[in-house]
């Protein structure tokens, strides 16, 4: 009995859980950018064969997931649906948004278009306050520089916060470098101070008042200011998913329709 | 931390939410939006360096005249007038050739008959009903289609579908209908089935439902042909051309407008709710790849849908002539169908051999001119039919159509309802019997309502 335990009961699982703490070798890795900055060159490019594709549970919206080898750690990169936006207009935003805010990946890149840079923005900031350990990936460098359009990435990672990499991913620039971005973040060699939205005084004062009081009640688990921002905008998806949390405390992976999954 | 207590402080902060917000408003979700924005925009004026002096931005300044508030939908109107006007001009005269090859083609097959020695019937149901009716098919669609889809075609590879969403966006959102239904309508200007299956891109089952339910009141290609050749009738002589555009134009924008009132009727009756916004990437304008969209459409919609039209035209022409010569009594059965739909028909402006044809041609809509002669045909002297003359000899001047007749057929071609394999494919898409009848018992009633409300006003004004 002991022995089907060690392989498939609960021990098993504990007992590998408390090796990952002691030396971890793999790491999640996110991808989110907005639609048609070349997201998924960079992610088939990264994984090359080793992808497996399903759908998100419950949603007919498409789940890649895949992984590469880096400097002997695994990265497993999840490729989530290219948005606009997090504030859960459609069922991509929200499974986007779900996934940072309850999955807590290792480490998340937003694929920028470095053609159109502000539209593609408002998804990094959005990103940045879910969570800060941030890769920026400012993609399609190469077709910005045809039209005559320059990014400066140091700067652009010294507004950030975080580091900012600039790639042509069709051409293979650049990634070598995005690589090792996403290795440093992840394993936390590199320390990311992520930009924070200023909002409107009415908001921020809301957000004070609420988000004391959301961080009482989960903790360091998620993030409490994202989370006041979500109940402040009423987002009911987001709400019920935490109700789920607390009464039953199972750990949130990604919440479908108000329900959660573990 | 024990969980009652946690989820009293829970409840307490959405009533503490509850106090700061009370309304339900957008303005918080706009105000943290906007916040959004205009960071980005300062970060991005940072760190971005515009070098040289760049040309002219030509997709910008296009876009401020296409989408435009004032010039938006004119300019719309315009490019699809054109599209009409190149097609009705340019479909003339294959159309006549084809015509006059196939009828020849006609003869010769009797010919051939009539030295086989085969039976009269046997020349009659292969020749009059089955042959008949795939050259009619075959010479009124083929021409139409193979101007139209490129042209359409075309319109899509430079970009400008997008704007026509973006164009109609607002009037969709206004009919309580999402944005995306501009969409969906467009493709139904190919086909209602494909139309219907792209209804998918609509995430809320209500407004996918309102999209299914009215993209059969924009004419698909199979009923652009007939439009066409009624709208030539109908102006036959004056005008010419531009009024057979300016009908087609009339028509098309009429199928718009009822698409947006029956979208408004049925999202505050039977499909209540708000509509939900999207996000919609205007792409940039790109120089389309004329001879590849001039072969991808020829081969991937002008034959595929002209293939699917044979295979329905054959049997039904072959059903039609076995209805218009197996005689009950004095009459036909076709004529004894006729002659019982009739006082029907002419309530509606038209009489009982066309609404016959229409319930004939439920398989497709295109169908349904060539049955019409063929019993016109079958109960009359015999002409060439090889043009619009023709056609006006034998509609007119035997069965005393008047512009009212014309009219109320390109009408009810218009909004009545979808062909068969379109109501296939809302069963296929709704899962529901229920959602099915009504996609075709809702345009049935539009159509019959409208037809009988133009024919009563114009016969009280004594206009015919």
């Amino acid at each position: 009995m002991g022995l089907i335990h060690r392989f498939f009961g609960i021990n098993a699982n504990a007992e590998n859980a408390q090796k990952v703490n002691y030396q971890k070798t793999s790491y999640t890795i996110a991808l989110t950018g907005n639609p048609n900055t070349g997201k998924s060159t960079i992610f088939n490019t990264l994984t090359g064969l080793n992808q497996h594709t399903g759908n998100w549970p419950g949603k007919t919206v498409l789940r890649a997931e895949g992984s590469y080898i880096y400097r002997g750690m695994v990265f497993n990169l999840v490729d989530l649906p290219g948005t606009y936006s997090l504030l859960a207009n459609s069922v991509e935003e929200q499974v986007a948004g779900d996934y940072l805010c309850f999955s807590k990946p290792d480490a998340t890149v937003v694929v920028v278009d470095a053609t159109c840079l502000e539209r593609n923005l408002n998804l990094a900031l959005q990103v940045l306050e879910i969570t800060s350990k941030v890769v920026v990936c400012v993609n399609l460098v190469d077709e910005a520089k045809r039209k005559g359009i320059e990014i400066d990435a140091d700067s652009l990672a010294a507004e950030l916060g975080v580091p900012v990499v600039s790639t042509a991913a069709r051409e293979g620039f650049g990634l070598d470098k995005l690589l090792s971005a996403i290795a440093g973040v992840s394993t936390g060699s590199t320390i990311t101070v992520p930009y924070t939205v200023k909002y409107a005084k009415r908001i921020e004062d809301a957000l004070t008042k609420i988000e004391p009081q959301i961080r009482k009640l989960v903790g360091e688990e998620f993030n409490s200011r994202w989370l006041a921002l979500r109940f402040l905008d009423k987002d009911q998806a987001v709400i019920s998913a935490i109700q789920k949390w607390m009464t039953e405390k199972v750990p949130l992976h990604i919440k479908t329709g108000g329900t959660a999954l573990a | 931390m024990s969980q009652p207590s946690s989820t009293s402080e829970l409840r307490d902060i959405l009533k503490e939410i509850e106090r700061i917000s009370p309304e339900v408003s957008l303005k918080f979700n706009d105000s943290i939006v906007s916040a959004i924005y205009s960071d980005a925009e300062r970060i991005t004026r940072k760190v971005v360096s515009q070098k040289g002096k760049h040309k002219v931005d030509w997709d910008k300044k296009l876009d401020d005249v296409l989408t435009s508030r004032t010039f938006g939908i004119p300019s719309m109107i315009l490019l699809l007038a054109l599209v009409f006007w190149i097609t009705v001009t340019g479909a003339n005269y294959p159309s006549a050739v084809l015509a006059t090859v196939l009828f020849w083609g006609q003869d010769r097959l009797a010919d051939l008959c009539v030295w086989l020695g085969a039976p009269s019937w046997v020349k009659g149901f292969f020749v009059e009903g089955i042959y008949r009716c795939l050259a009619w098919v075959v010479s009124v669609m083929l021409p139409p289609m193979a101007i139209f889809f490129p042209c359409f075609t075309l319109l899509e590879d430079m970009g400008y579908l997008p704007r026509v969403a973006f164009n109609l966006d607002y009037l969709f959102k206004k009919a309580g209908a999402h944005g995306k239904q501009s969409l969906t309508m467009s493709m139904g200007f190919g086909c209602n089935a494909a139309g219907v299956i792209a209804c998918r891109i609509i995430e809320s089952p209500r407004e996918r439902l309102i999209a299914m339910l009215t993209n059969n009141f924009v004419p698909c290609n199979g009923r652009f042909p007939t439009l066409i050749a009624l709208a030539g009738l109908l102006v036959l002589g004056a005008a010419g051309s531009f009024g057979a555009t300016f009908i087609v134009m009339g028509i098309v924008l009429l199928g718009i407008v009822i698409t947006l009132a029956v979208s408004r009727v049925l999202s505050a009756t039977l499909l209540k709710g708000i509509p939900s916004s999207f996000t919609l990437e205007l792409p940039p304008y790109r120089k389309p790849q004329v001879g590849r969209v001039i072969i991808r459409s020829i081969f991937d919609r002008t034959l595929f849908v002209l293939g699917r039209a044979v295979c329905v035209a054959a049997p039904a022409g072959a059903v039609t002539w076995l209805l218009a010569n197996i005689n009950v009594g004095e009459l036909s059965v076709l004529a004894h169908c006729a002659n019982w739909l009739n006082p029907f028909g002419r309530l509606l402006g038209m009489d009982g051999y066309i609404l016959m044809a229409f319930i004939l041609g439920l398989p497709a809509n295109e169908i349904v001119l060539p049955i019409l002669i063929m019993s016109y045909l079958a109960t009359g002297s015999m002409v060439e039919l090889d043009s619009i003359e023709a056609l006006h000899q034998l509609f007119v001047v035997e069965h005393g159509w008047t512009w009212l007749t014309v009219l109320c057929v390109m009408l009810f071609s218009l909004l009545h309802y979808p062909c068969g394999t379109t109501l296939w494919t809302i069963w296929r898409e709704s899962g529901s019997v229920k959602w099915t009848a009504f996609a075709a018992f809702i345009p049935l009633g539009v159509a019959c309502a409208v037809c009988f409300v133009i024919a009563l006003a114009a016969r009280q004004a004594g206009w015919v």
